[in-house]
């Protein structure tokens, strides 16, 4: 044989090998990249997570700082492989949860959302990027914990938690993270854990505080105890209305994500029958000691009388969402479209535009023309509003006849506030000020933004 | 006849936006023929803080749903709740629960 055929079947045998090489990688990475891409829109059985018995050279590289740590060390490590964590919800709370859970080497996590990633989510939902808009928040979650740890097993599902489907989910898991945002929810997965016997690590934040709490843990209390009767709606403020600085559900998410750590490795939660506060204000921790489990309790006591999953929504008279509700307090003649403001500004037609929104938000935007009186100060009456208000609807009336109502049409963000703001100033119609008509803008600035004028912020 | 008592107020997780935002409040309660206790100390908050929307602060004699009471940073439900008498320097907080996340 001569020796180019000899060198041409060498060339050939290493390109082979090459291929070869090639084949495998593709498959090894269409295989991580399909279990990523597995969007779970129900709840379907899982094959119980199988224990290591010993650390690969790789874990104990990967973990190396944290086995250092006498209280973990490698059987806590062991421990954590072989736990299941479900997070319901991925936003605030969840990312930063399931960060640390997912780095720490937790062996499954289950990842609920029902919701799609926003703009307005990524300040602190920290898992989601700017890419992943419109994506549902558990695969875009899922897909981020998988770049960071791909031994991790992830298992996203895009449902809402709900008394069908609860139970069955919270059975397969160890634990479970209360990272939700709505009060429904939080008695749903209380109710689910007390019946399937699963430690509850909860957490919540709001604004500049945050607090949490590990329920139903070895002879605990649970939510129920701590809450019997829900709160009534109205008392109920969500992080669209009161906001929320990013920093405090991922500090809230990150201390939630200590505790899972601790009852997972085999040490005990500090935060059973602990209720422990954040104020983010003045950088303060506070651990109150609470009630213990209560005997009369409805879900966890001696003679339970919720003994399955009921309607919680009912319950608590309120949506398993943290969207805004949709009052309605008017009636249709109470009320213009944004459309038919639009014309009235059209037509020059002389009145007032009255925004009752907080000054926090006027500060974010306003129409330039409108006044600024906050629901608030017109319930309250005061002073120095009232006289403003007397003194523009004065200047409406100049040089009109004796029984002109000037129209005062009220807005605010989405047309709640304004409602009872023309409840408010039908009263002072009058009275207190002299008679106007009063109307609402349905929809509030954000139909004007979203219809009328694509140029206005939205919020 | 029992002494003026001063107790320290704090409000939290939004139930200090029914007290003009003002998380803290020393306040002396007056001198009476009985001890004061938090049932008392609810009515004296309702007519000497809270200016409105009581609705949002207490339901019947207490607290409303939704509202955790701590005394000496423990859960009032340990001391005795309406009961309890108040001492003097007494801490009470009231904590709005959160729900957002």
């Amino acid at each position: 044989m001569s020796r180019e055929v000899l060198l041409l079947k060498a060339q050939l045998k290493e390109r082979d090998e090459e291929i070869a090489a090639l084949k495998h990688k593709l498959a090894q990475l269409e295989k991580n990249h399909n279990s990523v891409q597995e969007l779970y829109d129900r709840v379907t059985p899982l094959t119980p997570l199988t224990a290591k018995t010993a650390l690969s050279n790789e874990d104990i590289m990967r973990y190396s700082r944290q086995l250092l740590v006498p209280q973990l060390a490698v059987q806590g490590q062991l421990n954590l492989s072989k736990t299941s964590v479900l997070v319901v919800g991925c936003g605030g709370l969840g990312c930063p949860l399931a960060l640390y859970l997912a780095a720490a080497g937790i062996g499954r996590l289950g990842l609920l959302d029902y919701d799609e990633v926003e703009l307005n989510n990524l300040h602190r939902q920290v898992l989601h990027g700017e890419e992943n808009q419109g994506q549902a928040k558990a695969l875009s979650a899922a897909q981020a914990l998988k770049r960071l740890n791909s031994t991790v097993e992830c298992i996203p599902y895009h449902l809402q938690l709900s008394p069908q489907n609860a139970l069955q989910l919270i059975q397969q898991y160890d634990i479970v993270a209360d990272c939700s945002d709505n009060v429904p929810t939080r008695y749903l997965v209380n109710d689910a854990c007390v019946l399937s016997g699963k430690p509850l690590v909860s957490a919540s934040a709001l604004r500049l505080e945050g607090q949490l709490t590990v329920y139903n843990y070895h002879g605990g209390p649970c939510y129920r105890c701590l809450y019997p009767v829900p709160p009534p709606p109205e008392t109920v403020t969500n992080c669209s209305d009161g906001g929320v600085l990013g920093v405090v559900p991922g500090i809230m998410g990150c201390v939630q994500a200590l505790e899972v750590l601790k009852i997972a490795s085999g040490q005990r939660t500090s935060c059973s029958q602990k209720l422990l506060m954040f104020d983010a204000q003045d950088a303060k921790f506070r651990s109150i000691k609470l009630r213990p489990k209560k005997a009369d309790c409805a879900v966890c006591g001696e003679e339970p009388s919720v003994t399955q999953l009921v309607d919680y929504e009912t319950f608590c008279g309120s949506a398993a969402s943290d969207k805004c509700r949709r009052l309605n307090l008017l009636s249709r003649d109470q009320r213009i479209t944004v459309q038919e403001y639009k014309s009235i500004l059209d037509k020059a037609e002389p009145h007032l535009l009255l925004d009752v929104r907080p000054l926090v938000e006027v500060d974010i935007c306003r129409l330039p023309f409108s006044l600024n009186i906050p629901l608030s100060c017109l319930e309250e009456r005061k002073l120095e509003d009232v006289q403003l208000l007397k003194r523009r609807i004065d200047q409406l009336r100049q040089g009109r006849s004796g029984d002109f109502q000037p129209p005062v049409y009220v807005i605010c963000k989405l047309g709640n506030d304004s409602q009872k703001a023309v409840q408010v100033m039908e009263k002072m119609s009058g009275s207190e000020v002299d008679a106007v008509t009063v109307k609402d803008i349905c929809g509030g600035l954000m139909a004007w933004a979203k219809t009328i004028d694509s140029t206005f912020p939205q919020y | 006849m029992a002494a003026p008592i001063a107790v320290h107020l704090e409000f939290g997780g939004g139930a200090e936006l029914l007290f003009n935002g003002v998380k803290e409040h020393q306040v002396t309660l007056p001198g009476q023929s009985e001890p004061w206790d938090m049932k008392q100390l609810l009515v004296w908050i309702q007519q000497n803080l809270l200016k409105e929307r009581p609705e949002l602060f207490v339901q019947g004699q207490s607290v409303r749903p939704g509202i955790l009471v701590l005394i000496n940073d423990a859960d009032w439900e340990l001391m005795g709740e309406l009961g309890y008498q108040l001492q003097d320097r007494d801490n009470v907080v009231f904590i709005s629960t959160l729900h957002g996340g």
